[in-house]
Order: C-alpha cells, then structure tokens, then sequence
C-alpha cells in the first residue's frame, strides 16, 4: 500500500522501522513508499530517492575527484565514497593515482564499510570489480533494481539473451551497458522503460514484446530507432579503448 | 508598494460579496500540481496555482556546496526561489535581490522544521524554486511545489508542508489573494501548515490586522492548507500509482 509522509500507518503494537516515526503513541510513514508490515517492526519501502548504500552492494560509480592515495567516487549515494589505492587490483605509488583513474571514468566497486556519519568505504578488489572501458551508464532509480534483476535474475537473464550486450548492474540503480551500438540502444530503450514504468503491473511482457518487436537476439539494428533513448542517454559507441597509461592488469 | 494607490483601486469586492475574480472570501484559486515532471532531479513538482506557475526541483542529500557550511550532525537546507524575468508583466530584473534572498531564507526554515535532517549527516538537501509567472503568493506556491519535490525525492520528513496566503481585501478577511487584492488589499498573510501536528512553521504578515482579524485569518489558512494538502497527496499518489503487487523483488 502507498503512503505518503505525514499519514498515520496502523501500527498499533509495532515497533516503528525505517521509514516510519512516532509521535504520541501514533505512528506516521515519513518517506513516500509501500507500506510493509512484518512484525514486530512496521516498516516504509522507498519508492524514491538516492542510494543508500549497503555492506557488500557492488555498484558502478564514476570518479568525481582524484587525490594523492585515493579517488573520490560518485555512485549516487548521499555522499562520496573514497575508494584508496590500496583497496585497487593496482600497485599504485603515492601521487600517481591520476595515472590509472582519472575524472570521468566508470569503476565497479563494492561497499565495504559504511559508519554513522554516512562515510562509505568502497574496495575494487574482488571478481568483477574494476574499471569499466567503452560503453555507456544509464541511471534508473536505486528503487528499480529489484525490478531490473527480476526473480532471480530472470529479466535481466532475458535482457542480455535476447540484445547480447554486456551490462553490469550497480546496485546504486547505474548500469553500464557494452557492446555493438545497437544492442546498446535496446538496452537503453528497456532500462528507461523500467525506470519509467515500474511500478506498473505487466512490465516484463512489454520488455519481451519489445525485445521482439525491435530486432533479433544477436546483432542487427532495431527497425526502428526507439526514440525515448535517442534523447539525452543516447548511447555512445563502445570507443576502441583509449591509449592513455592503462594499469597493467584490465578488469572485465 | 504603497504608491500603487495613486492608481485607480479596482472594485475588489462586489455587493453580493464576490471578489474580483468571482470568488468567495473563503475560496481557493484553482490548483494544479504535477510530481517527478523533471527526470535530472531527485524530485520535481509544477504548481498551477491561479495564474501563478511554479517549478521546484530538489537535489540530495548530496556533497555540500560551498564545503564550510557542511554539518557534522545533519543535512542542511539549501534553498534558492528565483523569480524568471518574463515572470510579471515589467520586465523582472534577473538574479538575486533582497526579496528572493529572504522567500529562500524562510522556505528553507519552515523545511528544516519537518525534514529529519540527521539521518544524512555532512551532506546537503538542495531545493530550487523557479517562478515562472507570478501572480501573488508564490511563496507559497513554491513551499507547495518544493514540499511535493521533496517527497518525490525520498527525503524523510514530519510531513508535506501545504502553504497559502489570507490577506484583508475591502476590509474584509479572504483566502489565497490574487495580484490586485495583494496589490490593493490591506494585508497579506502567507503561511504554512504542518498537518500532522497542526503547527505552523512559516508566517509572515505585510499591512495591518486587528487581533481578532488575525485570529480569523489563521483559522481561514489552516483550514485552505488542509484543502492544499489533499491536492498535495493526490498529485503524489497519481505519480505512484497502481505499484505492482510482488515483482519487485
């Protein structure tokens, strides 16, 4: 059930979670969002909103600052969240944290400590942490993903099979998307439609519907350029890698 | 805004008591407000509200701009309201003067009063009003857009924080004035409402009451928030509607 802040939520005998305060023995939601009672804790699921990081997420950030041990990330939380070059699959000397990361450029990290003042420390040391080359990052909503993964995988499984482009979902609602510009252009086209549409029931028969109806699984291009992504997301061709002082070993 | 008077003052009110536009003195102008028209935002609301057009935009909680007013225990409240140039008839002089200065100032108090600003330490909440075409209380009209472009954005908060203006028009107290009873009325009485507690969080008053006339004036506001309020939440509910049952995992 949808609420909105302000309005009083039965919680008569629960104990007020996130998304919820209490006021003389009444609780009320305080986020907009669905209304989720498990007991003993009432609780309100954010229908909106930033990221809110979580120990262990992986999500796609992009370098927003770069400083002498570390870079600063931006991955659509409240805050940045340093990632220090000892947390990096690279052998990195002080004062040369420029040469393997520069603003601009697309990372996967994981979450891997948050503290009270809203700090997030992000390590790249893991399998599929690293940095991202070529293709584009589209931004839904952190409230989306559980829709763009689907149970168990299963709309996501079914995006990359029928488009056969890479994409690597953040779970701060960015998701890079690689390969041939038109798989990309699809990619796109769905991820704007979930972003766009997912609250709305019967979301995964018109990801299919439209994955038919706008090319083969492989590699041709869509009969018809969709023109929602055209806009200002249109995908940028995956570049043939840039030269510049790329660290030794190439993640993904 | 005195030496308007040199002009001819318009009938404001008429014998059968209508105002100049057909109202009654308790009546609303009518109200249109749209959630999440802008997709850069974090939250984004447009308010029709007469004639008045409004356009908020909410940003965060993000790094603070400029870094010394950072907080090490909470969220701070940057507002900034803008009148656009082509908003009145003469032509507004663009940026900041001493008026927008203080509309952003109390709108971004009466917000600190209800966000619950600590659950995002060291980080800021930026709230941009824009009015597009004014047409008296646009103050309140932005608090009315910037409060729906705040829950759009997920922010934590007490409440939506409905707004309107009771002023003195032909000696007489009426709701939500427009451009010539502000012009050529006696007072003018912007608040804003925190329905959950029924506490006001903004009030400011130009020209002159009795304190019974005040007394009335706060009663005829509190109950034009109360009908605010529900085209507040419609607005939001309409945005997030119909959310699918499961599927979202």
């Amino acid at each position: 059930m949808l609420v909105l802040p302000g309005e009083e939520i039965a919680g008569a005998g629960l104990k007020p979670g996130p998304g919820t305060y209490r006021v003389g023995g009444k609780v009320y939601a305080s986020v907009l969002g669905l209304l989720s009672s498990r007991p003993p804790l009432v609780r309100v699921v954010p229908l909106s909103g930033r990221y809110i990081p979580k120990e262990g997420d992986v999500v796609v950030g992009t370098v927003a600052d770069v400083q002498g041990t570390f870079w600063l990330l931006d991955i659509g939380a409240p805050r940045w969240a340093p990632l220090h070059m000892t947390g990096t699959p690279w052998e990195v000397e002080v004062g040369e944290t420029e040469k393997y990361l520069r603003v601009g450029d697309a990372v996967v990290v994981q979450v891997e400590s948050l503290d009270a003042t809203g700090r997030i420390g992000v390590t790249m040391q893991g399998e599929r942490l690293g940095k991202l080359e070529g293709g584009t990052i589209v931004r839904i909503a952190a409230a989306r993903v559980g829709r763009l993964v689907g149970r168990n995988g299963s709309m996501i499984e079914m995006i990359v099979r029928r488009t056969g482009a890479n994409v690597s979902v953040g779970q701060n609602g960015r998701v890079w998307v690689g390969g041939s510009p038109s798989a990309i252009q699809r990619v796109v086209h769905v991820l704007r439609m979930i972003d766009e549409e997912g609250m709305r029931p019967g979301l995964t028969d018109r990801v299919a519907s439209y994955l038919s109806a706008s090319g083969p699984s492989d590699d041709r291009g869509p009969a018809e350029a969709p023109r929602e992504s055209a806009g200002r997301d249109a995908p940028d061709p995956p570049w043939a890698g840039d030269d510049g002082p790329q660290p030794e070993r190439e993640p993904n | 805004m005195g030496s308007v008077g040199a002009k001819e003052v318009p009938v404001l009110l008429s014998p059968e008591g209508l105002r100049i536009d057909g109202r009654r003195l308790d009546e609303l102008r009518p109200i249109k407000i749209e959630a999440g028209p802008l997709h850069q935002a974090d939250g984004s609301a447009f308010v029709e509200w007469g004639a008045n057009k409004v356009m908020a935009a909410v940003y965060g909680p993000r790094e603070v701009h400029p870094r010394h007013l950072q907080q090490n225990n909470k969220a701070v409240i940057q507002c900034k309201y803008n009148m656009a140039a082509f908003s009145v008839d003469e032509r507004k002089r663009p940026g900041l003067d001493r008026r927008s200065q203080e509309i952003s100032k109390v709108i971004a108090e009466a917000f600190e009063s209800v966000v619950f600003a600590e659950e995002f330490p060291r980080t800021s909440i930026d709230v941009y009003i824009e009015v597009l075409q004014a047409n008296a209380g646009t103050r309140c009209a932005g608090l009315v857009a910037a409060s729906v472009a705040l829950a759009d954005a997920g922010i934590p908060m007490v409440d939506l924080l409905p707004a309107v203006a009771v002023g003195k028009v032909a000696g007489r107290i009426a709701l939500d004035l427009k451009k010539e009873e502000d012009n050529f009325g006696e007072a003018d009485l912007p608040m804003a409402l925190v329905p959950q507690s029924g506490r006001l969080v903004l009030l400011q008053m130009e020209g002159h009451m009795t304190p019974e006339e005040l007394s009335q004036s706060l009663d005829l506001g509190v109950r034009g928030c109360r009908d605010i309020y529900e085209k507040m939440k419609a607005a939001l509910r309409a945005r997030y509607s119909a959310p699918s049952s499961g599927g979202a995992a």
